[in-house]
């Protein structure tokens, strides 16, 4: 067990650095510094002190150790706009974002774990089709594009809904039902296969040769045992919202971090973008760990299998 | 042993059909046999022989795509494809049961093994809690299974796999079946537990007088379990009859050549004896009898026409043009 | 194990079941019409698209600003489909819009189906630590959300068509590498590699004759289900605006500027960019999973 969390943590650390000098490399290598790290309108003698301050002479590995002790001591630089450490900024805006993510989430479980037993259990029947095309329209329509559909009948024709904003409960339905609905449809998908597979299994089998009825086969031994992956997956799921949020956010300027990410791209602030996309990559690598964890901790089988 | 048998089987054929009807795989075909309580009969076959589904269709359990197309199951005198749904659910697990051959997947990972046991006892028999898990922890005592007050919190993992196949008994034992289904229960054991689990098997049979269907494809057990044996090919039964007489004189070239390929030391053989050929496709099935491809001793009629069943003595019939 | 089709990917089995089950309601024998019509007529759109736009898609006249499509009172044939908010004809600008989203669609599809499968192929064949470092390399950046780290590339380099076509595939070769990876490595494992290791072929050769033939089939389908998602992250990029730069018309940006318009119910400006998206980005999945069933033998049974 503990060389299974040794390892695991090895990896995480691994893609940490990776991820952070994929961002690095691209900023200072493909990129060019001088324009993307100063303010636009910046002088002669601010590239020069810039460069300085980077070190933007010396080898790439020196640059990257000094960026890594910096982002390691919370430094990700100052925005532009808002003047202020744009960690700071990131984090004021995460509960938001956490906030909008929780609510979609919960329409996609709330939709997508029914259906899928439904589809599971009533295989090839109507609601297995219904399903079926569910999940192919999930895919198919983009987030923002629900979103904006969702205005134009909500806001514009019915008046019920506000199109913009944060601070009530009519102001997070439409966001999160346009953020949740490509999960909903992934968490759907996922479920039915999972409840397919469970249900194919001996213990099922055993539960029905038992006399149990069809009722407590399903909901008892079914039920449980098929919802852990889909449950692990909405795990992930949750952090992922957040960092793809960003068109969700902007189109209903909803005030999280998808949006500060956009703002930064709009108002040319670069170390808000750097940051908001390195910060996000971390946290999905962080909850991956956790849910491996997790899972070697619920399910003993992982622990001594590999 | 009272007269009228406990199970009674006739020409019973279960069909799976796909693609929309066009393909028919004939798994359990014209099957017909008797058995009384108290009494054990083996199913022998190769795999694909049709024994796993002649269990299920005995308990109505079909997968999808399979049904029982002909024949009748008289169990305890009432006639069984005639039951309704809720009325053959009501029958297994407390009048039928049946045993897998995996224990480890036989079990829900996520309930303990007192709950698991429990079930059936607190389903068929609308008993509390508190005293189907006091007949729980009786049942894991007579599966020979020490400290059941502590197992029966456990969970299946922590169980080793001959524990768990008791555990499987328990299951099918809680509510006092008459006959029980044992579908190859051994074959996942190690070679020492599973004599032990056989010697399980047959006190519990004695203790509660249960008759046994064993389904198997290991000789070696049916000799030492089995009153009877029903050798099955291509899904239909080419011989059946007592256990000492088909191993002493098999009627059908297919029991002879079974019988023959055990290895035994010291009958001057140097080497195995297979059967030639492979078991058919059971979708497309070879015309006449189904075993002549494979059959030593074949003749111009095995080839055109599936054989009758013949009577060679009491008890004893063979499906073969030679035993005519 | 049969020498006749090779295995397929080990993607999750969740994987297969749901796509073949996703495709078997709108299932035929023979080949999926409706998806391939609808992918042709867009690519007709686009190749001939200086042909069929009635008007010019960058340039507007003032005069005929937010003019309803020609069914609804106040339209007129003139301007089919309406125009946006600088008098610009929407059909026109969708037929254009037809021809950037087709061709980086395919272009990155393309170029990152290259890229992931040569590496895949090279990672799961060599081993080693090549095979270590690209799936590292591979993991990470699957980790990251394809369109947060298209729109960091993005804002990097600075969006041009080029640009944006190279952002895509760098963003998108990860998914095949992985796939493919998986696939080469049961491949290693059957005789016709290992009789051709063992008559002495090199590491090269086998890895373009043996193993790339039998994952092509594997690429193309991935690839078409590719296109999809890679459609819609260039629209939202487009959406965003870090997308392919105006005047050029894309259909995210058509969406973009129908958002101002929304509120005023101009709502053509967004109702129709969306479906040219959906209807696309639909097609392009069905036949994807048309082709998934067909490659893979053993999932028509469902």
């Amino acid at each position: 067990m503990k060389r299974f969390i040794i390892r695991r943590l090895g990896y995480a650390a691994l893609s940490l650095i990776l991820l952070s000098f994929t961002i690095f490399f691209f900023v200072r290598v493909t990129g060019d510094p001088t324009v993307l790290l100063l303010e636009p309108g910046a002088s002669r003698a601010d590239m020069e002190a810039l460069r300085q301050q980077l070190g933007l002479d010396r080898p790439v590995l020196v640059q990257y150790w000094t960026f890594l002790s910096q982002i390691v001591r919370g430094d990700f630089g100052q925005s532009f706009y808002y003047r202020t450490p744009v960690l700071e900024l990131y984090f004021s805006r995460l509960p938001s974002s956490l906030a909008l993510a929780v609510v979609a989430m919960t329409f996609s479980l709330v939709i997508g774990i029914p259906s899928g037993i439904l589809a599971a259990v009533r295989l090839n029947g109507w609601w297995d089709s219904a399903g079926k095309v569910f999940a192919l329209l999930g895919l198919s329509v983009p987030s923002f594009l629900v979103g904006l559909l969702l205005i134009l009948f909500f806001s514009v024709y019915l008046g019920w809904l506000p199109s913009s904003g944060s601070g009530t409960v009519w102001h997070v339905l439409m966001p999160a039902f346009a953020l949740g609905w490509y999960f909903a449809a992934a968490h759907m998908r996922l479920t039915r296969s999972s409840m397919l597979e469970v249900l194919g299994s001996e213990y099922v089998k055993l539960a029905r040769l038992k006399g149990l009825p069809e009722a407590l086969v399903i909901g008892k031994h079914a039920f449980k045992n098929a919802l852990i992956p889909v449950l692990t997956l909405a795990g992930i799921n949750l952090v992922l919202m957040v960092n793809v949020a960003v068109i969700v956010e902007t189109v209903f300027a909803w005030p999280g971090v998808g949006r500060l990410l956009f703002e930064g791209i709009s108002f040319r602030d670069f170390p808000v973008v750097q940051a908001t996309v390195l910060i996000g990559g971390a946290m999905i690598v962080v909850v991956n760990l956790l849910v491996d964890l997790l899972y070697a901790v619920i399910d003993p089988r992982i622990r001594y299998g590999r | 042993m009272s007269g009228k048998p406990l199970l009674e089987v006739a020409h019973l054929t279960t069909h799976y059909v796909a693609a929309r009807g066009t393909r028919v795989t004939r798994a359990v075909e014209d099957v017909s046999f008797a058995l009384n309580e108290g009494q054990t009969l083996g199913v022998v076959g190769e795999s694909g022989s049709g024994k796993t589904t002649l269990a299920l269709s005995l308990l109505r359990l079909l997968p999808p795509g399979a049904r029982t197309v002909a024949g009748a199951i008289r169990f305890e005198g009432e006639d069984l494809l005639a039951k309704t749904p809720t009325e053959m659910r009501k029958i297994r697990g407390k009048r039928m049961a049946m045993i897998l051959q995996d224990p480890m997947a036989s079990l829900n990972p996520l309930f303990t093994i007192g709950d698991q046991v429990a079930e059936s006892i607190r389903i068929h028999e609308q008993a509390s809690r508190r005293s189907a898990g006091e007949r729980a922890r009786g049942l894991l005592r007579s599966v020979r299974i020490a400290a059941p007050e502590v197992r029966v919190r456990e969970y299946p993992h922590q169980l080793s796999g001959g524990m768990r196949q008791r555990v499987v008994g328990a299951i099918a034992l809680a509510c006092g079946p008459r006959l029980l289904i044992a579908d190859e229960p051994t074959t996942s054991l190690d070679v020492t537990i599973q004599a032990q689990y056989l010697k399980l098997l047959r006190d519990l049979q004695r203790e509660h007088g249960l008759a046994m269907i064993f389904i198997t494809h290991n000789l070696g057990i049916v000799a030492k379990m089995c009153d009877t044996v029903a050798v099955m090919y291509a899904g239909r039964i080419v011989e059946s009859g007592p256990t000492r007489r088909i191993f002493a004189a098999p009627a059908h070239p297919y029991t002879q050549a079974l019988v023959d390929s055990i290895p035994r030391l010291g009958d001057g053989r140097s080497r195995l004896r297979a059967i030639e050929g492979q078991p058919p496709d059971p979708a497309a099935l070879p015309s006449g009898c189904a075993f002549h491809p494979r059959c030593p001793d074949v003749m111009e009629q095995c080839r055109t026409a599936a054989p009758r069943v013949f009577t060679i003595a009491a008890d004893h019939i063979a499906a073969c043009w030679l035993r005519k | 194990m049969d020498a006749s089709a090779p295995s397929p990917a080990q993607t999750s089995r969740a994987l297969s079941l749901t796509l073949a089950w996703r495709f078997a309601a709108f299932q035929t024998a023979r080949l999926p019409l409706v998806p391939i019509s609808i992918i042709l007529l867009f690519a007709l759109a686009a190749i001939f698209a200086d042909v069929i736009a009635p008007h010019d898609a960058q340039v507007g006249s003032l005069s005929a600003r937010f003019r309803p499509p020609a069914w609804v009172q106040g339209g007129s044939s003139e301007f089919l489909f309406g125009t946006d908010h600088l008098g610009r004809d929407v059909l026109s600008r969708l037929i254009y819009g037809a021809r950037v989203s087709m061709v980086v669609g395919f272009t990155a599809v393309i170029v990152a189906g290259v890229l992931g499968t040569t590496l895949g192929i090279l990672s799961g064949y060599l081993g080693g630590w090549v095979d270590q470092l690209i799936m590292r390399v591979t993991d990470t950046w699957l980790a990251l959300p394809a369109l947060t780290f298209a729109i960091f590339l993005a804002a990097v380099v600075g969006p041009s068509e080029m640009n944006i076509v190279i952002i895509l595939a760098a963003v998108y070769w990860t998914r095949y590498a992985r796939v493919i990876r998986g696939e080469v490595l049961s491949l290693k494992e059957r005789d016709f590699v290992r009789l051709a290791i063992v008559a002495g072929c090199s590491k090269r050769t086998i890895m373009r004759k043996q193993i790339l033939p039998n994952v092509v089939n594997s690429a193309i389908v991935l690839a078409t289900l590719m296109l999809g998602v890679v459609i819609v992250t260039e629209a939202s990029l487009s959406f965003l605006g870090v997308g392919v730069p105006p005047p050029k018309p894309a259909w995210g940006l058509m969406l973009a500027d129908g958002k101002k318009g929304l509120m005023a119910g101009y709502w053509w400006l967004t109702v129709l960019p969306g479906a040219c998206i959906m209807l696309l980005v639909l097609a392009a999945n069905l036949l994807g999973d048309w082709l998934r069933v067909k490659f893979d033998p053993q999932l028509r049974q469902l």
